[in-house]
């Protein structure tokens, strides 16, 4: 059929700081590289990204001491051991890099002052004195989960100046940016990625990209929940075609992680830099509760144990009533109008013109959200995916795996660039020694099948399901079933219903005509897909018989470390099928910190070598 | 009792030969809190699932849902319908080829005028990943970041009245990165350079003084400060070039 061929060296799924980050790479060791995005790049979900990046410089008063070591076990503790270990240790180390490489092309990162300098901290004010020798060099702030202050940052728009700052990189090495083009499916013989055919969202027309080397970066899968912090795009996308190959698993799909402040009631997030800064979380009667449950860290323990203790706390009566729900409040008052309106500008500019709320002198209504998607394709530490040659994938869409079972604040912008880097310069060694035939009869067939699904949905061949109602079913079950606290009963149900609702989205047809830029059409192609990543959501929680990080099953309450020291791989090999097979493997292949107490969040722990129960 | 509000949209599908452009009326009843945002989303699930527009973040941030509400560009996800009439008419942001309906293609103008003003450092200084990085006052990296908060959404582009007449006017979006560019000392580029780029009439003497485009910015920069800033610099570097035969930069590309 009829359609537009691209050849390319490195083909980019996603064009966010990860995706960039990588096409720099190859474009600066001379290799061509394409950027496929659902938006323009620089509307990316990584322009959200607010609080900033964490990287072990040490250069603020409260940093003083931290090393890529410090790093290293905060990020393994946060993940409560479920990374791999060897990923984060590479992410630590080159984490300072990547900060200061970002630096030396424009990044206004924030400074150091010299002199005394008052901070906040569980309301309290206190001083520090920041020394003359770090004046002027890259200064960081509080994140939850952390021994030191490492989060580096731009005021609260980090994401959004590190994302303009990498695209100025692109734009300068002249990678070639396809905006508004959706990958649809890979190409592949079995045991080679070659590309993947793709729609243009501007005109809906189909056409292939081949490539040597095909990179997923596509962010996380937050859409399957109806209350999440991410954008509309983070649908999973890259997720799907990568599962629709049958041959590379989706790693840890139960690991979601719940953001403690979502605004209610649009979901919309407040950054952690709120609470990193000093800020604090009060109840009905405008009192705090994180420092009874948590004394060592209060509102600045881990994010799933922060969520966690909201929800209870509301629970326990003492959240907030509203039209909305109960919720819990976020006080930054205290900080003052000027820290308000430098340091935490966005937040200031969000909760006035989205809650009518000026933080500088009223309460922030918020309550825990889905925020961010641990899991993903699974790759190895050099960012290539298991199962197929030459599909590579990095930042959230991945699960390289740096963040295990929970994610730290500021490890996520960080991961974009940290292993965007590494992984960028192994896609480069890749190309180096690439002997890839792009076999255009592969495409030939893979695009004719695409065409053959456009044409189904708009002619109602399957059936005439309104791909809307499915959308919001699936959206439900997640929320409700599988959402901070989990059990097998709800996650029973919820794999039920979710398979239900599979049948129903294969017989998805088109109210509209499907011409062009049809909305309706490109959310009918990826529907299903969609619905296949949250049985493996559901169905992977399901089978977890035990609680560790961000998963919390009320049936299983301890973190077993004897039996579930591992991670899931879901793979898809049927799509007739409604359910993934799981298989299982270690967490990690090197062991540098062996399980232990986090220091936060009470839970018992079943160790590695406690006899097997009969 | 809520308001019935009346939405009169610009509907034409350029890739359907039988489409013609026209206005479409949608009735919606009004809910607390509702914004352009869910009220398009209930449009297009509850009644026609070909409306065509673009949301992102939903936010603010990202830039992607300028379009003219009631006569004026602005951000469709952070404009609350309390704040406006019960009639409310969304067009499509004018300057921007459009997509269909309340959709433009930004992203192609974008890019092409980023690449046109070379928007990235010019610095001959290689990367140490050993070295520690250059020390800069925290003062001028606030000052950067606040010219650094455009989102490039096109509401500027879209109210500028030089942009309206000529397709080659760069904006004030691209003036104001330059002066961002002319502010950071890691940027090498000499005024002579800076000049090339926006000292002509695709730049700052293209732009009329109308200044819609700060009156229009959802993210409040001083964009009237920083055209004015930029126009004395350029201005003044044009007698000098007058005077003086132009050196050769050592980033010049044009």
């Amino acid at each position: 059929m009829e359609h537009e061929t691209f050849y390319t060296d490195l083909l980019c799924v996603g064009a966010g700081l990860a995706g960039e980050r990588v096409a720099i790479a190859a474009a600066s060791a001379g290799f061509d590289a394409i950027l496929l995005s659902l938006v323009p790049a620089r509307r990316s979900h990584s322009c959200a990204a607010e609080g900033g990046m964490q990287a072990a410089l040490g250069n603020c008063a409260m940093g003083e001491g931290d090393s890529p070591d410090v790093h290293f076990a905060d990020t393994v503790k946060g993940s409560d051991w479920g990374c791999d270990q060897e990923c984060a240790r590479i992410f630590a180390d080159t984490a300072p890099i990547a900060v200061r490489e970002a630096a030396n092309w424009g990044m206004p990162w924030n400074r150091v002052v010299a002199g005394k300098a008052k901070y906040w901290k569980g309301g309290e004010e206190f001083e520090a004195e920041e020394k003359k020798d770090k004046h002027g060099l890259i200064t960081a702030r509080a994140f939850g989960g952390t021994a030191k202050w490492r989060t580096c940052y731009t005021a609260d728009g980090t994401g959004h100046t590190l994302l303009y700052t990498l695209d100025n990189k692109v734009t300068q090495l002249g990678v070639h940016v396809h905006d508004r083009v959706e990958a649809v499916s890979l190409i592949h013989d079995g045991d080679n990625c070659i590309g993947c055919v793709a729609r243009d969202l501007k005109t809906g027309k189909l056409r292939v990209y081949l490539a040597k080397a095909t990179l997923i970066a596509t962010g996380g899968y937050g859409r399957l929940y109806s209350e999440t912090t991410n954008t509309v795009i983070n649908d999973g996308g890259g997720h799907i075609i990568a599962l629709d190959t049958g041959l590379v698993p989706f790693g840890n799909p139960e690991a979601v992680q719940f953001h403690p402040t979502g605004v209610v009631p649009t979901n919309i997030l407040v950054t952690e830099g709120c609470r990193g800064d000093g800020g604090t979380l009060l109840d009905v009667d405008e009192k705090r509760f994180m420092d009874i449950y948590e004394p060592a860290k209060a509102e600045l323990a881990s994010r799933d144990v922060v969520s966690r203790w909201m929800m209870y706390h509301i629970a326990q009566g003492k959240g907030v009533p509203s039209p909305y729900g109960d919720h819990l409040w976020l006080d930054i008052r205290h900080l003052g109008a000027k820290h308000i309106t430098t340091k935490l500008r966005e937040v200031y500019d969000l909760c006035r013109h989205f809650l009518g709320v000026n933080p500088i002198n009223q309460l922030i209504p918020v309550r825990p959200a889905q925020h961010y998607s641990m899991g993903g394709v699974r790759t190895n530490s050099d960012g290539a995916a298991y199962g197929l040659k030459g599909l590579f994938s990095c930042g959230e869409s991945a699960c390289w795996d740096m963040h295990g079972f929970n994610r730290l604040g500021g490890n996520s912008l960080a991961e974009t660039i940290v292993a965007g880097r590494h992984v960028g310069l192994k896609v480069v060694e890749f190309l180096q020694g690439a002997d890839v035939t792009l076999k255009s009869s592969l495409a030939e067939q893979s695009v004719a099948a695409m065409a053959e699904r456009v044409d189904r949905l708009v002619n109602r061949a399957d059936g005439a399901e309104n791909v809307y109602a499915i959308k919001d079913a699936m959206q439900l079950v997640m929320m409700e079933k599988v959402g901070i606290f989990r059990n097998g009963g709800d996650l029973q149900a919820a794999v039920d219903s979710l398979r239900e609702i599979y049948a129903k989205a294969k017989k998805i047809g088109l109210r509209s005509s499907g011409i062009g830029a049809n909305p309706e059409l490109a959310l009918a192609l990826k529907m299903p897909g969609m619905v296949r990543l949250a049985i493996c959501v559901a169905y992977g929680a399901l089978m977890r018989t035990e609680s560790r990080g961000c998963h919390a099953r009320d049936d299983y309450q301890a973190r077993n470390d004897r039996d579930w020291l591992n991670r899931t791989l879901a793979y898809w090999r049927d799509l007739d099928a409604d359910l993934p097979d799981l298989q299982y493997e270690p967490s990690t292949k090197v062991m540098y910190m062996p399980p232990g107490d986090r220091g936060y969040g009470k839970t018992e722990i079943i160790p590695m070598d406690a006899p097997k129960e009969d | 009792m809520s308001r019935q509000l009346k939405f009169n949209i610009f509907r034409f599908n350029p890739e359907d030969p039988s489409s013609e452009p026209h206005t479409d009326t949608f009735m919606l009843e009004e809910t607390p809190s509702l914004t352009l945002f869910i009220a398009l989303n209930k449009i297009r699930e509850e009644q026609d699932p070909s409306l065509m527009f673009d949301f992102a973040c939903r936010m603010a941030i990202c830039g992607s849902c300028g379009m003219v509400i009631n006569g004026r560009p602005g951000l469709a996800c952070k404009t609350l319908t309390a704040e406006l009439p019960e009639e409310i008419t969304l067009m499509p942001l004018p300057v921007f080829k459009l997509v269909g309906d309340l959709s433009v293609d930004t992203g192609t103008w974008f890019r092409a005028t980023n690449t046109k003003i070379e928007s990235w450092i010019h610095t001959d200084q290689e990367f140490d990943p050993e070295a520690v990085e250059e020390r800069m006052e925290n003062d001028l990296a606030n000052a950067i970041f606040e010219l650094e908060r455009c989102i490039e959404c096109g509401c500027c582009v879209a109210s500028c009245g030089t942009a309206n007449m000529r397709d080659d006017f760069v904006g004030a979006f691209a003036l104001n990165r330059i002066s961002r560019f002319i502010m950071d000392p890691r940027d090498k580029r000499t005024d002579p350079e800076y000049f090339d780029v926006v000292g002509t009439d695709q730049g700052i003497f293209g732009c009329m003084g109308l200044l819609a485009c700060e009156d229009v910015c959802p993210r409040e920069i001083p964009l009237q400060d920083q055209l004015g800033i930029l126009r004395r610099k350029m201005a003044f570097q044009g007698l000098k070039n007058i005077f003086k035969p132009k050196e050769k930069g050592r980033h010049r590309r044009f």
